[in-house]
């Protein structure tokens, strides 16, 4: 078994690799994923090994990228498409939501789009304004989307390839300020025993409260988790991984063993992924519920300026302290 | 007049164009007209940039297109009636504009691909699509029922010039396939009006496809409105000249001539087959109906300006060119009347039929892979519908 110690964006780096390597229909595409090998070198060198035909540098229009890479679909192609970042993704939406969305669902299922929209999404890297949005709800809410998001380098490598295998067409969440976090990555497991794409992970058991999360929350609620060990609390942690479908049957055997839990994200709160979460918890588990279902995530503000990221942000002693009010209902 | 507009797009003052009054060889113009509105032929007309266009039809083929723009201007014309009746929610006919669509539409061969917005009627027939197609869709009973790949013409699109992009894409493709540069190479064109020329979509669409050399032609149906909006609304510029500020050429037809559209869209699709590039053509024409079934043109443009352009009809310039090169006899309009009669009731007669969907066919090809979220919904819903008593669900 070739393991190998990667950081997230590595792992991400070799899955694609792999994904070209296995299907010459496979072309990532998008602004600098070229020569530079992407803003955050995701791509690193995968044009000079593949040729510009398959790791295309594209001119600087989001729509373009999108709309081009759909007619690329129609032709039998499977594009992986790059946008920079998260508050970039905007002059693509129209294509996204209107256009790759509902082509298989409008031809009556004769059309595929088999595509996979990379975004490096949320904050904590102090960068400027549109550069640290956590977009996911605007997709998980558009039917004919799957909204994925991974969160470890295991997962970041053989999430990224199943995507690109899956006949979906797929919105990738990188978590941009855990790319250079490192873990074991399994590089020759076959992607047919991986975990799947679709599902949520218990990523740490435990009996008195359910914290869920995903993408850079993740590590955030471990050390949560960990943190309130030393309160004598043991908590699950629940990483969801697949936000459109969500995979709530993990989450709702968790908490009716539980009988509590947290939602933690990045994104604003209002309409965000945890409403929905608190929602459906409380339609499945409502007898098992010790307290109401709640959220700790970012404000309904615009993302601020960058020294004041750490208050928007959930942070470990937000998430302590959404697990204390939960303890104390 | 507007601007820098040689052809006039001032609202009711459009002044003739050049080549409309010449006979003969035209020695360069900035309109390509092969039939003028008399119905008097144009041997070959040489755009500014020397290209020469003509056309050398068969008597066979000359009737062929004037039945295709009988047949496509009668089916409309009962898709028309049929939205009045409330059999369709809505209509968006192609009235004034079949010569545009009849034109490039046979210029296509079987390998080139189409991308439509909702207006292509005349197009899809081109394409042998059963003309009911789009009516399921202006019914309301599916999104548009045909088999894009199989016919190669995409289903319609509705958000303005979003398709550009997807032809874009899809002539990249068929240049990463290697399958430009001969003969039997592909093409592919992107259908869109004067309208989507100002959509970002439009004009990123004209750059990739620059960038990339793609083999696309984008064929706008210059019909001078979006909606209410006039073409000094979208342009101060002729939309032809902007393909020069991409890179590539942009030529004007007469888009009430079959005869020049035809050339002119052969011509940028051989270019484009043969590893040329994209083309942008310009078809000079006007909506003679409303936008859609739902707007009044009389609010927002003049009846002098109408009856202008239905001196420049389509189909008249060429019966009349036919009846008078002896081409066609009284027989054969009759026949071909008749022809476009009995198609549309035997189209009046199925779209009554159409039966509305399943309402569990709702919940199908969401997703490829399915969806355990949509799959609960449709049990969901087969079993609240089979709760109803006498439920056949």
């Amino acid at each position: 078994m070739a393991t190998e110690t990667l950081t997230l964006g590595k792992a991400i780096n070799r899955g694609l690799r792999r994904a070209l390597e296995h299907d010459p229909k496979v072309v990532i595409m998008g602004e600098d994923v070229g020569k530079l090998g992407g803003v955050f070198r995701i791509t690193d060198g995968l044009q000079k090994d593949f040729g510009e035909n398959r790791v295309i540098d594209t001119p600087l229009a989001e729509s373009g990228i999108i709309g081009t890479a759909v007619g690329l679909s129609i032709r039998g192609y499977r594009p992986i498409c790059e946008i920079q970042f998260d508050g970039f993704v905007y002059p693509a939406y129209d294509q996204i939501v209107s256009q790759v969305a509902k082509m298989h669902y409008r031809s009556q299922g004769k059309v595929r789009v088999p595509m996979v929209i990379r975004i490096p999404f949320g904050g904590g890297i102090g960068a400027v304004e549109h550069h640290s949005e956590s977009p996911e709800a605007y997709f998980a809410h558009t039917a004919g989307l799957k909204v994925v998001a991974c969160s470890s380098p295991q997962d970041a490598y053989t999430m990224i390839q199943q995507a690109v295998a899956s006949d979906d067409p797929i919105v990738f969440l990188e978590p941009k300020r855990r790319y250079h976090e490192k873990g074991q990555v399994d590089l020759d497991a076959p992607l047919g025993d991986a975990y799947p794409l679709h599902a949520a992970r218990v990523v740490r058991p435990g009996r008195d409260a359910t914290l869920l999360a995903y993408g850079p929350m993740v590590r955030t609620a471990m050390e949560a988790a960990s943190a309130a060990e030393e309160d004598g609390r043991d908590l699950e942690v629940i990483d969801l991984r697949t936000l459109s479908p969500l995979d709530l049957g993990p989450v709702y055997e968790s908490v009716k063993r539980t009988g509590r839990c947290v939602v933690v994200h990045e994104a604003p709160g209002n309409l965000g992924l945890g409403s929905e979460i608190a929602a459906r918890i409380t339609e499945e588990c409502f007898y098992s519920l010790e307290a109401p279902v709640l959220r700790v995530t970012g404000f309904d503000t615009p993302y601020p300026a960058a020294r004041l990221e750490e208050d928007y942000l959930p942070n470990l002693d937000r998430v302590l302290d959404g697990v204390d009010r939960t303890f104390g209902w | 007049m507007a601007k820098g507009d040689p052809a006039g797009t001032a609202r009711g003052r459009r002044a003739t164009p050049r080549s409309a009054r010449s006979g003969g060889k035209s020695p360069g113009t900035d309109l390509v007209q092969l039939l003028t509105p008399e119905g008097d032929r144009i041997d070959k007309v040489t755009w500014s940039d020397g290209t020469e266009y003509s056309v050398d039809f068969t008597d066979e083929e000359y009737r062929g297109l004037y039945r295709d723009l009988v047949l496509v201007r009668r089916l409309d014309a009962e898709a028309t009636a049929l939205q009045r009746q409330g059999e369709l929610g809505i209509w968006a006919s192609l009235l004034g504009q079949e010569a545009a669509q009849v034109g490039s539409g046979r210029a296509l061969r079987p390998q080139d691909m189409a991308f439509p917005t909702y207006r292509e009627h005349g197009v899809l027939y081109c394409r042998g699509i059963d003309p009911i197609m789009p009516l399921g869709l202006f019914r309301g009973v599916d999104l548009g029922g045909w088999d894009p790949n199989e016919f190669k013409f995409n289903m319609y699109t509705i958000v303005i010039g979003a398709q550009t992009l997807h032809a874009t894409g899809y002539a990249m493709g068929v240049n990463m396939d290697g399958r430009t540069g001969t003969d039997d190479g592909e093409a592919v064109i992107a259908y869109f009006g004067d309208g989507a020329s100002a959509q970002g979509d439009v004009n990123e669409a004209f750059i990739w496809s620059a960038v990339f050399n793609a083999p696309v032609v984008f064929f706008c149906q210059n019909n001078q409105y979006a909606i209410s909006e006039p073409l000094e609304r979208q342009t101060r510029i002729p939309l032809y000249q902007r393909a020069a500020g991409f890179g590539f050429p942009g030529v004007r037809v007469d888009g009430n001539d079959v005869l020049a559209t035809y050339a002119v869209t052969r011509a940028a699709l051989d270019n484009a087959r043969h590893g040329q590039g994209p083309t942008l053509i310009e078809a000079y024409t006007y909506r003679m109906g409303a936008h859609t079934t739902t707007d009044d043109p009389t609010r927002y443009r003049i009846a002098s300006e109408v009856e202008a352009w239905q001196a420049k009809d389509p189909i008249a310039r060429v019966k009349a060119f036919l009846t008078r090169q002896g081409i066609a006899d009284d027989a054969f309009l009759a026949e071909v009347e008749e022809q476009a009669k009995q198609e549309a009731l035997r189209l009046r007669e199925r779209v009554l039929e159409m039966p509305d969907p399943e309402p569990l066919t709702l919940f199908d090809n969401v997703f490829p892979n399915g969806s355990p979220e949509v799959d609960a919904q449709r049990e969901f819903t087969a079993r609240y519908l089979d709760s109803f008593e006498g439920s056949v669900h």
